[in-house]
């Protein structure tokens, strides 16, 4: 216990206060507009309740937009703080928090909705399916993460945020160094969570192996369809591993356990391996899929087929199961032994082959290639430059006996920068750009897209090349000031200017979405793009249960074949059947509700309250046992109704490319 | 096959968990849940194995573990996972009243079990090992009662699939909801012979 009730609001911050006054204003004018607008009604029954996966999808990519937004301004304040030596601008503990909570959201609650988003919308149709495996599961997959995502957000202004760093090694994240609920926030926020992407996992896998249309065996699926079933698979594999790093966490801070302490027998070290033996898999949870996206892009605007998609595929799985045997790297320093630090640095070298391949593949794909440059195609060429620089100062630290120079230092922080952002980032706005029209039938502005794209490109170079070289110099990361002395002052300038440029093109790109809700034109064909994938063979935005037949596959590349023989394109009135579709359920969100609740009294130790919430899991898991509702069929004359609107207006739209 | 099909003994199919695609997915989807479940109990194994030996000046395993209440509440959980098999040998049969009663038998053996478990976690406090005693105390007690979490978890689940569907009969539809239950029932068994071995024979001989 010990948490006094006139330490729950954080006050006395004047940034935070501002926080705290912006966070009520706008809380305000959402529950004020929605009234105003009377659209309690619309938001219940087309959002918070569906099991579609396409909304699904787009309310994660909004969660993902969001957060975006707050761990980048985090990374704003740190760029500020330190643009000049022995700032003032924040002190140390706020720095602290800052970049722990920079890192953890940009992480799980940034590119983690995003690429689970994009895979959401796209992949279900790509394979040719009405939804996902299991549709409610989903919804209850995107409402965990919400709400875990919403607790670990209000830490700054409730209670205080976590410290210790993404990472959260101990002793430094345990209670005796770090008596606050911070890192409570950080053990349980992430837990539930996890559990949502943990189920994600699973629904895909499932999805993937048993949903796909005739014809489609595993080598005719799209390139995102396999990576999102290894990055599945990684998921499943890896994340309960953190659901135990993060209980035991949790048990030690709450309960007093002695898993990670100093006294009484514990490891601190067993942390350190815990983590990043879930640690390390992610980062190819989120860069497979990215890797996905290029690879959807890059034939499409090269107009080709991808380049040895076998070897594609082959890269992949040697990534995947790679990627559970490196973690020791991320810790060569805490001294294994350099028999041990040598089998992980020869097994970290390993996985620049198949990343190699896969560079390679791109680029062979392009040869011969009548490239049309799109922003999303821009991204794409933006990525393979930036990412080789990421990838080979990787190689770099793998060495282990070098790291012991860069460990802890800001090339790290500038390396990891320049994977995660044109290998995550950057797949991501080309997947936004390039999916759009598919979520909403209207197109993102390509003009402005390349304002984005210069502005963040040129930002992102800025901001992190000086890093690698402060690094080198023996600035290290986590500080939250340097001295005038250390010389380090002109590239940290950079650097900041840097931040700036960045976030500008992050304006441009808000402003593009804002814009293009405005203004962009409403008649787009649903194949803007002349693309090769079964998602553009159907309505954009697409109807809710997706095809009215479902497509038959001969071949990799089904849309376009389909296009080129001119089969399969034009429905078949016989053809229609009346459709089983899942109904919506409020069921998720309740739960979501439910959990933050229980999450929220377990980070503040009130453990009889916790009890008391929990229950309320309990009746939930209940009451779904309980539920008969067994979906419902939409009619044969709804579905001609729908097909004729999209199928009548087609001929006389405008076609971006082609 | 349809989920509301209405079944006689003849038309029942022979695996009425895999006959309709819910079904498919179900069992599909569950075996996946279940590696993430094995590989979240091997952490807490690879947890207990490092810090075992961490006694901290309390009692230690070999001190503390007594052979007979194991073994009783082992022979206990395996039979209930005999008793489990029964219960789907009638499903499959299409005898959902004999189903039932294997599964009431079950969920009385998995209950006498977690008396077991909460009667021995008792002794052990009183006998000076609590959660926060040492680092071994914590490991155990987090592998050994994240177990019997799943056994009372398992025990609702079937209980509620029993009652809610005790008017209703056997259909398609809630047949792979029977089967995944004791897919989940085995699943708790086997991770219990691991416990047995890693931490009370280990923990007794060595």
């Amino acid at each position: 216990m010990g948490i006094k009730w006139n330490e729950i609001l954080i006050t006395g911050d004047p940034l935070i206060v501002g926080s705290q006054i912006a966070i009520v204003m706008t809380v305000i004018a959402i529950v004020g507009g929605l009234t105003y607008f009377k659209k309690w009604g619309w938001l219940w029954r087309e959002w918070l309740t569906t099991v579609d996966h396409k909304k699904i999808g787009i309310m994660y990519i909004l969660s993902g937009v969001l957060m975006f937004f707050r761990g980048g301004i985090d990374g704003l304040l740190m760029k500020a703080q330190t643009a000049r030596p022995e700032m003032n601008f924040l002190d140390a503990q706020h720095y602290n928090e800052i970049f722990t909570t920079h890192g953890v959201i940009m992480i799980l609650f940034m590119a983690m909705p995003f690429l689970i988003g994009l895979m959401n919308v796209v992949v279900p149709l790509q394979i040719g399916a009405r939804d996902v495996a299991f549709p409610q599961l989903n919804a209850l997959s995107f409402w965990l993460f919400f709400s875990g995502a919403m607790l670990f957000n209000i830490s700054f202004v409730v209670g205080g945020s976590p410290d210790a760093g993404w990472t959260s090694y101990f002793p430094l994240a345990g209670k005796e160094f770090s008596p606050g609920v911070g890192n409570n926030y950080y053990a349980i926020a992430l837990q539930i969570a996890g559990l949502g992407t943990l189920m994600t996992g699973i629904n895909f896998i499932v999805t993937i192996l048993k949903m796909r249309t005739k014809g489609m065996t595993l080598m005719k699926m799209p390139m995102f369809t396999w990576t999102t079933l290894i990055t599945s698979i990684i998921i499943v594999a890896a994340f309960p591993i953190f659901t135990v790093a993060l209980a035991l966490m949790t048990f030690d801070r709450l309960y007093g356990t002695h898993f990670f302490t100093l006294s009484s027998g514990g490891s601190d070290m067993l942390w350190a391996n815990l983590f990043w033996l879930w640690g390390h898999p992610e980062v190819y949870i989120v860069v497979l899929p990215a890797f996905g996206i290029f690879s959807e892009v890059i034939a499409t605007f090269s107009r080709k087929s991808l380049y040895g998609y076998k070897s594609m595929v082959i890269s992949i799985v040697g990534i995947a199961l790679l990627s559970m045997l490196v973690w020791v790297h991320h810790f060569f320093t805490m001294g294994a032994g350099p028999a041990v630090n040598s089998v992980f640095s020869i097994t970290t070298m390993l996985i620049a082959v198949p990343t190699g391949v896969k560079i390679f593949n791109w680029l062979f794909t392009m040869r011969k290639g009548r490239i049309k440059f799109t922003t999303a195609m821009l991204w794409s060429l933006g990525f393979i430059p930036n990412f080789v620089i990421g990838g080979v100062t990787g190689v770099m630290l793998g060495m282990a006996a070098a790291d012991y120079q860069y460990h802890n230092t800001l090339f790290l922080v500038a390396h990891f920068h320049y994977v995660l952002i044109p290998g995550v980032v950057f797949a991501v706005f080309a997947g936004l750009y390039y999916w759009w029209p598919k979520m909403f039938g209207f197109m993102l502005n390509e003009k402005l897209g390349k304002y984005h794209f210069w502005l963040f490109n040129i930002g992102f170079n800025v901001t992190f090349m000086p890093m690698f070289f402060l690094g080198l110099q023996g600035a290290v990361r986590r500080a939250y000031t340097y001295s005038a002395e250390s010389g380090f002052a002109p590239l940290f300038l950079v650097s900041a200017i840097g931040s700036i440029i960045l976030a500008l093109g992050f304006a441009v790109f808000c402003y593009n979405i804002y814009w293009s809700f405005r203004y962009a034109k409403r008649n787009v064909s649903s194949d803007p793009w002349d693309a090769r994938t079964l998602e553009w063979a159907t309505a954009s935005p697409v109807q809710f249960y997706n095809f009215a037949v479902l497509p038959e596959v001969k071949e990799l590349d089904a849309f376009w074949h389909m296009k080129k023989r001119n089969s399969g394109l034009v429905l078949k009135e016989e053809e229609i059947e009346e459709i089983h579709m899942p109904s919506n359920s409020g069921l998720p969100f309740y739960m979501a509700v439910v959990f933050g609740i229980t999450g929220f009294f377990l980070v503040f130790e009130w453990h009889i309250a916790a009890a008391v919430a929990a229950i309320g899991i309990v009746i939930g898991l209940i009451i779904r046992s309980f539920d008969y509702d067994d979906g419902y069929h939409v009619t044969v004359q709804e579905i001609k109704n729908i097909e004729s609107k999209w199928r009548k207006v087609e001929g006389g739209v405008k076609h971006h490319v082609g | 096959m349809h989920v509301e099909e209405k079944l006689t003994a003849e038309t029942f199919p022979a695996s009425p968990e895999k006959a309709t695609l819910e079904g498919k997915n179900k069992f599909l989807g569950f075996w996946f849940f279940l590696g993430g479940e094995t590989v979240l109990f091997a952490s807490l194994f690879a947890t207990f194995l490092s810090l075992r030996d961490r006694t901290a000046g309390g009692p230690s395993s070999d001190e503390l573990f007594k052979m007979s209440i194991v073994f009783i509440a082992t022979m206990l959980l395996l039979t209930s996972s005999l008793t489990s098999v029964y219960a789907m040998y009638h499903m499959k049969n299409f005898d959902f009243k004999k189903m039932q009663l294997w599964l009431g038998i079950t969920v009385l053996l998995g209950a006498a079990f977690l008396g077991l478990e909460i009667y021995e976690f008792n002794e052990y406090v009183h006998e000076g090992l609590k959660y926060s005693t040492s680092a071994f105390a914590s490991s155990f007690y987090t592998l050994v009662g994240t177990h019997g979490a799943h056994v009372a978890f398992g025990l609702l689940w079937i209980l509620t699939l029993m009652i809610r569907n005790a008017k209703r009969g056997l259909d398609l539809y809630n047949a792979p909801k029977f089967y995944v239950a004791s897919l989940y029932w085995h699943f708790i068994d086997v991770v219990w012979v691991f416990i047995f071995t890693v931490v009370y024979l280990m923990g007794m001989v060595g």
